[in-house]
């Protein structure tokens, strides 16, 4: 840890008395909305308390808290990657395709089928990599590559499966997202696993810091020693992996490869990212609040399929409902949204 | 009319729990330059956003040439009574010269905006200012001080006879600020009236006729300056007798074991720059904004690559251009501007304090205590290590950044424009810092056209267009210090 500071002048008087600070709080605003949402539930629903529905919420989440993750870091550290929501789709296609063959709409490559879950990963790291070298190394836009690679890799997955689902998926692929551990999924657990490490990471860890520094001033970081394009790049890597993750573990879930995997998923990620507190302009948030701004969606969402709202209005009740989300938050916690 | 430009009168206004202004007053005489001085946090700033009609006192009222002040509301009605040239730009740099110079009202009254209509009132408004710039320049492309003229023209055009100057110098190097002094005699004889805000005491001499000061949101004294003594002056400011109190540290012991060497030394606007730095010793190094004196510090620190020649800490080479390996090799850095390259506003001291320090883990217990230690060690004003560098004022923030540069205890210390934009009081703590650090072994650099910053060295290099032109030992007489910053030979 910091070394001791060398005191030029005199020995350091007693730290003053800790005020309570509002803002060490902040994380917790969206508590007692969580709260209400529950209360809410309950009232509307006898069976909204009930232990199966809410892991069935929690299942539903899952996939989308992983992107929130990777997405919250990306902002944080000061740039946004659109392109998740394809990742989510296209990685598990092409790991997929690959292995199976063109009679069950594969390539006809042949790899073995324990190699689909690294090969998955890889293609991650493939792609926030490709994302980071344009942006970092060549200078571009950051909006714009991730934007094109958003339509770019829907499309290359479009081309690979011609369309089509896939549905001869190795059973080591479907495993995660299919199984439960101790009485709760698996892809609940591993939820949990990657919230707890980027929680840890970014409070504890230098590294972790240095991601709100470098979104609140990357040029002070840099003036402070911080390697800033080698943790951006990262942080952009460690993103498309969290998307391959929720991409294995829609897949299990769902059985198959769908041709659509993802898509629409990318404005529910920047909505839960806004209403938990993290700045668009980036150096803000924490990834609990972003947590329980995909909790609140979560529940939101379930309340709506309760109350037997129908399917055709889900989704327009949806955006409302986001929208809504935003404007409660904003007075929750007494920020404007940036 | 009256003979007063402008008043305030009784001027009141808290922040929260702060009282920022404690029913002070100022009359400003038409037709005179009037300066405003105060140490960080006298309430200058506040006065200054009740004179532009940002903010609206709790008791106490403004009035200009005998008229009461217009309804905040009335953004155009302010505009024509008083104009404010801020340290920070309100201009729009992506736009012309001439859009910003009739922002807002492009169309000349016309309804369609009339482009060649536009440049030309623009390219004649110049004129009348004798503002040597392009009309169809882009703003960003332009330099600080021409910006400021615009800025000034721009204010002058939509009829305001009363401009208020945020610390205009702090950003201009020596012929430049010395233009613009003239430009403001010039105008002054043309019937505009100035309020001059700058933290260089000399400056106020030179160019104002009345001066007012500012010390904990109370009004102290305003007189000719023809009869106030810099120490009188200092003494208003402070509270305390007697000038700035820095210690000259010509008692520091010396010693001849090498810490920093720098050899043939090229880069970005500097060549061939060979120095060496004992331990305990501090190096001044002064010269005009371009004379590479910043780019050549810059390079020490790792901020810019060299082109070629080497660094070298306690007799191991350090990397070019990679600020991480120069930490490790034990150089600390006060980056140029604070604002820029210093701080992470929306963090805390603490976080901001400990930003360089080694090792993978932070425990926020021991950061803050870390920060605790360094609002202590540093005597920097603030609530706690959790407060937001943002709160604080600009000399705090300053010490916040110092004691950064100081977190990793090391050797050799790079600072750039150490004081710039601090008071007095700030001043004396941070050169303090210095001439401490000095004592407990580390060399230091001082990169700084202060000749404040200066006395604390031990010897000062003067760069002119990146080289090295003289070198003054203790002792040095201001007059020669400032022929050679800019360029001119004393004898």
């Amino acid at each position: 840890m910091t070394k001791a500071m060398t005191p030029p002048v005199s020995a350091p008087a007693p730290p003053p008395r800790q005020k309570f600070q509002f803002a060490r709080y902040q994380d917790l605003a969206l508590v007692p909305v969580i709260i209400i949402l529950l209360i809410i539930g309950a009232v509307l629903s006898p069976i909204f308390l009930t232990p199966g529905n809410l892991i069935a919420v929690l299942t539903q989440q899952s996939e989308l808290s992983l992107l929130v993750l990777g997405q919250a870091m990306i902002l944080i550290v000061g740039k946004m990657d659109l392109s998740l929501e394809s990742t989510v789709g296209l990685a598990p296609a092409l790991a997929v395709a690959l292995i199976i063959p063109a009679s069950s709409g594969g390539l006809d490559v042949g790899l073995a089928a324990w190699m689909a879950l690294p090969l998955c990963l890889l293609i991650g790291v493939a792609i926030g990599g490709l994302n980071g070298f344009l942006i970092l190394k060549v200078g571009l836009s950051g909006f714009m590559v991730t934007l094109g690679m958003l339509t770019a890799l829907r499309g290359l997955q479009l081309a690979i499966t011609e369309g089509k689902s896939l549905i001869d998926v190795p059973e080591s692929f479907l495993y995660l997202g299919s199984t439960t551990w101790l009485g709760l999924p698996a892809a609940v657990w591993i939820c949990i696993i990657c919230y707890a490490a980027g929680i840890f990471v970014l409070k504890y860890l230098r590294a972790g810091r240095s991601l709100y520094a470098i979104g609140g001033n990357s040029e002070a970081a840099r003036a402070a020693g911080i390697r800033v394009d080698r943790v951006v790049w990262i942080v952009l890597i460690i993103g498309s992996v969290l998307a391959v993750i929720a991409g294995i573990l829609m897949t299990g879930r769902l059985g198959s490869v769908a041709a659509t995997q993802g898509e629409g998923m990318i404005f529910q990620v920047f909505a839960a990212a806004v209403i938990g507190g993290i700045s668009l302009q980036g150096g803000k948030g924490t990834l609990f609040g972003a947590l329980s701004g995909v909790l609140m969606l979560g529940l939101v969402e379930q309340i709506l399929r309760l109350q037997g709202v129908s399917g055709f209005y889900i989704k327009a009740s949806y955006g409302a409902v986001i929208i809504l989300a935003l404007i409660v938050t904003r007075f929750a916690t007494g920020q404007k949204q940036e | 009319m009256s003979e007063f430009a402008a008043t305030a009168r009784g001027v009141t206004k808290r922040f929260g729990r702060t009282l920022a202004l404690d029913d002070v007053g100022i009359e400003i005489r038409a037709g005179e330059s009037h300066a405003l001085v105060g140490r960080n946090g006298a309430g200058k700033s506040t006065l200054v956003s009740i004179l532009t009609g940002m903010q609206v006192p709790d008791a106490g009222e403004v009035s200009f040439f005998g008229e009461p002040a217009p309804p905040v509301a009335d953004r155009a009605a302010w505009r024509r009574h008083v104009a404010c040239v801020y340290q920070k730009s309100t201009v729009v740099p992506e736009l012309s010269v001439a859009e910003n110079l009739f922002i807002n009202r492009q169309d000349l009254g016309g309804g369609l905006i009339s482009w060649r209509k536009l440049r030309h009132q623009a390219s004649e408004l110049l004129e009348t200012y004798d503002v040597a710039v392009n009309p169809d320049e882009l703003v960003s492309a332009l330099t600080v001080e021409q910006r400021q003229l615009v800025e000034i023209a721009r204010a002058l055009s939509i009829g305001s006879r009363f401009v208020i100057l945020d610390e205009p110098t702090a950003q201009l190097d020596g012929p430049a600020i010395e233009r613009l002094f003239d430009r403001m005699r010039s105008l002054q004889d043309k019937g505009v009236t100035f309020l001059f805000i700058s933290h260089h005491l000399q400056e106020v001499y030179e160019v104002c006729q009345t001066v007012t000061v500012y010390r904990d949101a109370r009004h102290i004294v305003t007189a000719p300056v023809a009869e106030m003594s810099k120490p009188d002056l200092i003494e208003a400011m402070t509270g305390e007798a007697g000038g700035l109190n820095v210690p000259s540290g010509d008692d520091r012991p010396s010693s001849s074991d090498e810490v920093l060497k720098v050899s043939a030394l090229s880069g970005e606007s500097f060549s061939d720059i060979s120095l060496s730095a004992t331990r305990g010793e501090v190096i001044g190094l002064a010269g005009s904004a371009s004379s590479g004196k910043h780019e050549f510090a810059e390079t020490v620190y790792g901020l810019r690559k060299p082109s070629s020649g080497s660094i070298s800490v306690d007799g191991s080479a350090v990397r070019g251009g990679d600020v991480p390996a120069a930490l490790k090799a034990g150089i600390g850095c006060v980056p140029r501007d604070r604002h820029h390259q210093g701080l992470v506003l929306d963090l805390s001291i603490a976080e901001n304090a400990t930003m360089s320090t080694v090792g993978s883990f932070v425990w926020p217990s021991a950061q803050r205590s870390a920060g605790s230690t360094a609002i202590a060690s540093y005597d920097v004003k603030a609530a706690g290590p959790d407060q937001p560098v943002s709160d604080l004022s600009g000399g705090n923030q300053q010490k916040v950044v110092m004691a950064r540069a100081l977190a990793n205890d090391p050797s050799v210390l790079v600072l750039i424009n150490p004081t710039a934009g601090v008071d007095v009081k700030s001043k004396e703590s941070l050169l303090g810092v210095v001439d401490a650090q000095a004592r407990r072994g580390k060399a230091a650099i001082v990169v700084s056209d202060e000749l404040d910053d200066l006395r604390v060295c031990d010897r000062v290099l003067v760069m002119f267009h990146g080289q090295v032109v003289r070198e003054f030992a203790r002792g040095w007489r201001d007059q020669e210090l400032i022929a050679a910053i800019e360029g001119m030979s004393s004898e």
